[in-house]
């Protein structure tokens, strides 16, 4: 086939909302675009892991000490899921970690913030979980084959991740005064960073042209984010807590809430390696691999020598 | 220092005893127990399966998107492969 025809089964595809799979033949730039976006979903997993590992060994009870280990591990379950994705495009999965460790690879801004008090770990799992469900149902629908069904498994785990963060905002929200302090001291703090995870507003979103074009995305990002506006706001009414926005007003002639945008500013920063947390996050999963080497090492040693044995016998 | 994650293996599960193995993934292991041990940790957490097989990635072949035409092109023009194709007399109805 010639190229021309290729591109036309690819944009056919496109066109009557098929899955592209590995095989395929797709463009180049598809590709890379993937590999970029899939590798930086793993790892933003991966790094994920960070900032509520921090509560695990300080949980304030049993009951919230395991279910955070169980959250915490789905999350490095997440970032397999999406390496092994990646992976299928024809990238190997030393590379991508090499990418993140040696901070070529970006990852999610928002864990580049820091877990302060057990409310943080709250609010991660109630806004952050809650933001990343919203981007990750969209995406169970993303043209490529091996993303979309990682998604799939993702989306089911996630469900239980926003509820248990919403538990511990609703214990801290309906406690002591000075429990409630603490919720809404973390609210006020992860607000604007979870409404950057979105990304830029439309007009300056370099990458959302395309993909949305590829049906890599389906919604934009300022559709993704007014959704979740949406959402969240009766939730924090709930809780008795306030939005960090003095702007933020129901506007019945679009059906939604008229909210600030976050500082713009401060998310370039964050994202080229200038947040609060961006170094420490990226030493931990240096000294992390580092210290995992001899296990890798170890095993593969073993499994060379069983192989000796076999042939031997 | 090693950076070698092992190779990758493909993963199936079996739902409930009597079912068929559905692929449901990839993973990296050195040997068959890690791949059956990483499988079970990483796809079976809230009893997804209740059986599982792992295959080495470079032991699967594929057919070719490209053959869809072509390769399965014999089993088109025989529709008498299906039971629709046959007339039963009214008088024996079910069959
Ligand atoms: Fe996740
Ligand atoms: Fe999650």
């Amino acid at each position: 086939m010639e190229l021309n025809k290729f591109e036309d089964v690819f944009e056919g595809k496109l066109a009557k909302n098929e899955m592209v799979e590995p095989k395929d033949w797709m463009p180049d730039n598809y590709r890379k675009h993937l590999i970029r976006q899939i590798s930086q979903h793993a790892h933003s997993e991966i790094v994920g892991m960070l900032p509520e590992g921090n509560w695990i060994t300080r949980a304030p009870s049993l009951r919230s000490k395991v279910v955070l280990l169980a959250k915490v591990q789905d999350e490095g379950g997440h970032g397999l899921y999406l390496y092994t994705a990646a992976e299928t495009l024809g990238v190997s999965r030393d590379e991508l970690l090499n990418n993140l460790h040696t901070g070529k690879a970006k990852y999610s801004s928002i864990f580049n913030y820091p877990t302060l008090t057990w409310a943080d770990i709250g609010a991660v799992g109630w806004l952050v979980d809650g933001a990343a469900i919203m981007n990750q149902v969209m995406l169970q629908r993303t043209s490529y084959g091996p993303y979309a069904r990682a998604m799939v498994r993702i989306c089911k785990e996630e469900s239980f991740h926003q509820r248990q963060g919403f538990e511990i905002m609703t214990r801290l929200a309906f406690g002591t005064e000075d429990q409630k302090a603490m919720a809404q001291d973390a609210l006020n703090r992860w607000w604007y960073p979870t409404m950057m995870m979105f990304g830029p507003p439309d007009a300056e979103s370099p990458n959302s042209e395309n993909a949305m074009k590829w049906r890599i995305k389906r919604e934009t990002n300022d559709q993704l984010r007014q959704k979740f506006v949406n959402q969240t706001v009766p939730q924090v009414e709930y809780l008795g807590l306030t939005v960090p926005d003095a702007n933020l007003k129901w506007n019945e002639a679009k059906k939604g809430y008229d909210y600030s945008e976050p500082n713009w500013v401060e998310f370039k920063n964050v994202i080229s390696g200038n947040g609060p947390c961006n170094k420490e996050r990226l030493a931990a999963r240096n000294k992390a691999h580092d210290e995992g080497a001899w296990v890798r090492e170890a095993a593969q040693a073993f499994a060379k020598k069983r192989k000796e044995v076999y042939a031997a016998a | 220092m090693s950076d070698n994650q092992g190779p990758v293996w493909e993963i199936f599960l079996q739902k409930k005893a009597g079912q068929p193995f559905v692929h449901c993934g990839s993973l990296h292991a050195f040997d068959k127990e890690m791949a059956l041990q990483n499988a079970r940790d990483l796809y079976t957490r809230r009893g997804e399966g209740v059986s599982i097989w792992a295959v080495p990635s470079n032991a699967i072949v594929a057919s070719s998107p490209e053959d869809i035409g072509p390769f399965f092109e014999p089993s088109n023009d025989k529709v008498y492969r299906h039971p629709t194709f046959y007339q039963i007399p009214d008088a024996i109805g079910h069959m």
